[in-house]
């Protein structure tokens, strides 16, 4: 764009530290979001292995490779990991703090060494999280969910992995009021709320989410401590406690944190469908406004996890009638998307194919979470396999296939450089058909009465069980192609233009990779954020 | 799944086959118009965009319509619901026991059993008690579950309709052996289940005979009847076996008596012969000498008479 030379990217450019230090001390936004890629995907290799390996020990009944106990520390911290260190920062760490900035034309977020304080504060958690497999009474086994009264008296370090989640509470709050104050304060001049990318608006919302459910969760989990060291007896029977009481905390902020995954997913897929079919986006307000709506509904719904916990009848009824209210805004995103397609101009390039596959996944993630949220199939299903498949394909086929559409869709903002597209394209078919092997089985095993968290089955369910623990292995396949191709786009350094796929909004507008202070000059807003570039320089008009 | 079924599991089946046909007709037609639209749409064939602007119209229909059809759902899932929550007063009361990691049912007339027999046509309300931990109480078979909460006061009804055995899990996790933690309910005609009721015994009356063997024992319960109904009441057979086979958490209980046993006592190891005093320490006082090998998870039996103690000993003595 410059006739100039180029100023000197975040990537080359020497503030005061060298080395790894420019980049674990650096308050740029950019590094930033490098540094929290980098560790996210670590923990979600880590998580990886996990989950194949509960696989692998469900080939077979019986004992195939590890005991009971090893097994259900595996499933605790598969799920602690993918929860709270994968999916739950994920997309806005990563790509929020790479991206907030650049589409809102800011230069960086409004507190850059509060955000740095954050990643550092996410790693330490995550260390202590980590810690406790090592240490004394060994991993916890309790589910991710933490249940009491068994949380209470497992003899495993259930209290050090607790910490941990508390403290990784607190990098999430730090990042929502990071990322709202830089909403509210840094727009670029003619950026109105109604010209923000959609991908800012999830930002936005799942922001407000962080910032108020998480105090719950660590009220909970303070709870839980106090109670396994002191024995308050808050959760305790015996003591006039009551143990549903800490579902319910559980739940108040664990509900709403599902929409902290899966609404900047959402937000992803509204930025890359215009872009690929080169069109303004289909109902900008309604997608914008249901955004919001998810936000604020969603903490009306926690009951839905307790329908067969006792709670009262009445209770069951309303929590299930508000939470198939809830399944409205997410449905009118879909209709949407797809009505965006009409009469594009449609470049079926990986980002896309990811794109479409996010759709196909997460619908049918969402279409059977209405069999959970009406009462009487859910009394059959909760606490079974369908749950486990139905979670799997609204966080993995959801929020995990944006995740890998972001990475596609901004690989060559971030680095300058491009991948091979057409090793993307076999990845891919590997992860979807392995994805569906891998997880639709459940579905099956979890209508047959098949319970989840279970170590050892009976024999009628083991047909599933063999087709799903394949499908792990054809899963991982693609995943590995995947990440293969992306590590070898830096050797190769096919070099990115500064639009590479003709997108609309402000990123597009800077060098690939960005420089330090993101934009030469302070662009001026003057249109909607998919609506064409006014001037013929906007690489678009072929 | 093959087995007995209940009244309320046709209703359960007939609100999945709604949701989902719905659901299947849902996703097709997504999936249909975003692969149609991306194939008609391709910048091969249609290469410049044409922008439609957007259309209240349409967002308010696809609004409304799903509004309409969730409520539908919500509707049929909240009336088999009703059904299953409402148990008639008829209904015949057992009491669940859920505790790690085995269940037992507690009849009105005190009868014990360590699986679920009941009869034919008839509802069943069952009360669910827990001694430690959560758990859940699922018949898959039937389509019902609860939780069973320590503290807490759960029940479940269902009215069974054919015959058969049928498997009982537990839902909710409750630890290391938690997917063991099964039974089994089975249906049986009414006249099958009341000398079953009737009788001392936990088998089910198959032939005239037993039923003539039951009825003469049922005068005379004999010791070794009785300190095996213990060893299941008190749950120890969840962590014993009694046939020398070690896969368990405990080690099994055969042979032992006069055994030479290596144990821990205060983290030291010692030789003593398993007498009958050493087997009473054992049951009383199960942290005082840990059996090497095993670690320090058996409970005290809660509520176990010494009389009750000294006939599961006499027992063991003679398991050889
Ligand atoms: C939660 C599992 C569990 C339950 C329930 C349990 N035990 Fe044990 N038992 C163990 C374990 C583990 C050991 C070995 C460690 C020790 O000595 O405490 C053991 C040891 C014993 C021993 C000593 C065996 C030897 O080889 O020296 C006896 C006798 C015994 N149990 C009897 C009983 C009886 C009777 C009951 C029922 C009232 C019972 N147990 C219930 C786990 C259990
Ligand atoms: C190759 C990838 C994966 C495999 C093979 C896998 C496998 C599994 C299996 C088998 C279980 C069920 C364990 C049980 O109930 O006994 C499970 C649970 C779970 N998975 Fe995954 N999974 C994978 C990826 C993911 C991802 C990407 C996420 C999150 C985004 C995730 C989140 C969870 C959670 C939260 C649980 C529940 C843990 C609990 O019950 O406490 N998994 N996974
Ligand atoms: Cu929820
Ligand atoms: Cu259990």
């Amino acid at each position: 764009m410059s006739n100039t030379a180029d100023p000197v990217s975040y990537l080359d450019y020497q503030g005061r530290h060298k080395g790894i230090l420019g980049w674990i001390l650096s308050t740029d936004h950019k590094r930033i979001g490098i540094l929290y890629m980098i560790s996210m995907l670590s923990f979600f290799g880590v998580g990886v292995i996990l989950g194949l390996l509960m696989r692998i020990e469900l080939l077979m009944p019986g004992m195939t490779i590890v005991t009971p106990r090893v097994y259900n520390s595996l499933f605790t911290l598969h799920g602690m990991i993918m929860i709270f260190l994968f999916i739950i920062p994920g997309l806005p760490a990563v790509f929020g703090n790479f991206f907030l900035p650049l589409q809102i034309g800011a230069e960086d977020v409004a507190f850059p060494r509060l955000n740095l304080a954050s990643w550092w504060i996410y790693m330490l958690g995550a260390a202590v999280a980590l810690t406790s497999l090592f240490v004394g009474g060994g991993a916890p086994d309790t589910g991710w969910t933490f249940y009491v009264p068994y949380s209470v008296r497992s003899g495993t370090n259930v209290t050090l992995a607790v910490t941990g989640a508390f403290i990784l509470g607190f990098s999430s709050i730090l990042t929502g009021i990071n990322f709202i104050t830089t909403i509210h304060r840094l727009r670029a001049p003619g950026m109105s709320f109604t010209r923000m990318p959609l991908f800012v608006w999830t930002l936005y919302s799942t922001a407000w989410i962080q910032i108020l459910a998480t105090p719950v969760l660590a009220i909970t989990l303070l709870l839980v401590i106090a109670e396994r060291t002191l024995g308050l007896g808050l959760f305790d029977p015996a003591k006039g406690g009551d143990p549903i009481l800490y579902q319910h905390l559980f739940w108040i902020y664990s509900h709403p944190a599902v929409y902290i995954m899966i609404l900047p997913g959402m937000g992803v897929v509204s930025e890359i469908i215009p872009t690929f079919a080169r069109k303004d986006i289909f109902g900008y307000k309604a997608i914008a406004i249901s955004s919001l709506l998810i936000a604020f509904v969603g903490y009306l719904v926690w009951g839905h996890h307790m329908f067969t916990s006792g709670i009262s009848d009445t209770a069951r009824w309303i929590f299930s009638l508000l939470t198939f209210l809830v399944a409205i805004p997410s449905g009118i995103k879909i209709f949407n998307w797809v009505a965006t397609l009409y009469k594009g101009s449609i470049d079926l390039r990986p980002p896309f194919l990811f794109t479409l596959t996010f759709i196909f996944l997460f619908s049918i993630g969402g279409l059977t979470g209405l069999v959970t949220g009406a009462l009487a199939t859910d009394v059959h299903v909760h606490d079974t396999y369908f749950v486990v498949g139905h979670f799997h394909y609204v966080m993995f086929g959801g929020t995990g296939m944006a995740f890998l559409a972001a990475l596609l869709y901004w690989w060559p903002k971030m680095f300058g450089i491009m991948y091979n597209e057409k090793w993307i394209w076999r990845s891919w078919a590997f992860i979807f058909v392995g994805f569906n092997m891998l997880y639709f089985p459940m579905l099956i095993q979890g209508w047959m009465g098949h319970p989840r968290r279970y170590y050892d089955y009976v024999p009628r369910f083991h047909a599933t069980h063999i087709v799903a623990t394949v499908g792990s292995w054809v899963l991982v396949t693609g995943l590995l192609i995947f990440a293969i191709t992306l590590f070898r786009s830096f050797k190769s350094r096919v070099p990115a233009p500064s639009n590479p796929w003709g997108g609309r909004t402000l990123e597009w507008t800077t060098t690939s990779p960005p420089p330090l202070l993101n934009f030469t000059q302070i662009p001026t807003v003057t249109r909607g954020p998919y609506e064409p570039a006014p001037t013929p320089t906007g690489g678009e008009t072929s | 799944m093959n087995g007995p079924s209940a009244t309320i599991g046709d209703a359960v089946d007939d609100t999945m086959i709604l949701i989902t046909g719905i659901s299947v007709v849902l996703l097709a037609i997504i999936t249909g118009l975003m692969l149609y639209f991306t194939y008609r749409y391709s910048r091969k064939r249609h290469p410049v965009a044409e922008e439609v602007g957007t259309s209240i119209l349409l967002e308010v229909t696809w609004t409304i319509i799903p509004v309409l059809i969730v409520m539908g759902m919500f509707w049929a899932g909240y009336k088999s619901f009703r059904e299953m929550r409402d148990a008639p007063e008829d209904a015949l009361q057992v009491t669940v026991i859920g505790r790690m990691w085995d269940w037992s049912f507690e009849y009105a007339n005190g009868k014990k059993s360590d699986r679920l027999v009941v009869p034919l046509d008839q509802p069943v309300r069952l009360q669910l008690k827990s001694l430690d931990v959560n758990h859940s109480f699922y018949i898959p078979a039937f389509r019902i579950k609860e939780d069973v909460v320590p503290g807490g006061n759960t029940y479940l009804w269902f009215k069974p309709q054919s015959t058969g055995p049928a498997d009982i899990f537990c839902a909710e996790y409750c630890g290391e052996r938690h997917s063991y933690m099964m039974s089994e309910v089975v249906v049986v005609p009414q006249e099958q289940f009341d000398v079953w009721y009737q009788s001392d015994s936990a088998e089910l009356p198959e032939t005239k005979a037993w039923i003539d063997a039951e009825a003469a024992a049922a005068q005379a319960p004999s010791d070794t009847d009785e300190a095996l109904s213990a060893l299941h009441k008190y749950g120890c057979v969840t962590c014993h076996s009694l046939d020398g086979t070690g896969n368990k958490l405990g080690p099994t209980l055969k042979g032992v008596f006069g055994k030479e046993v290596t144990v821990m006592v205060d983290g030291k190891e010692i030789s003593v012969t398993a007498d009958e005093a050493y087997l009473k320490q054992s049951i009383t006082q199960p942290a005082a000498a840990l059996v090497k090998g095993f670690e320090n998870l058996m409970p005290p039996p809660a509520g176990m008479g010494p009389d009750e103690i000294d006939l599961v000993i006499g027992y063991i003595k003679e398991l050889k």
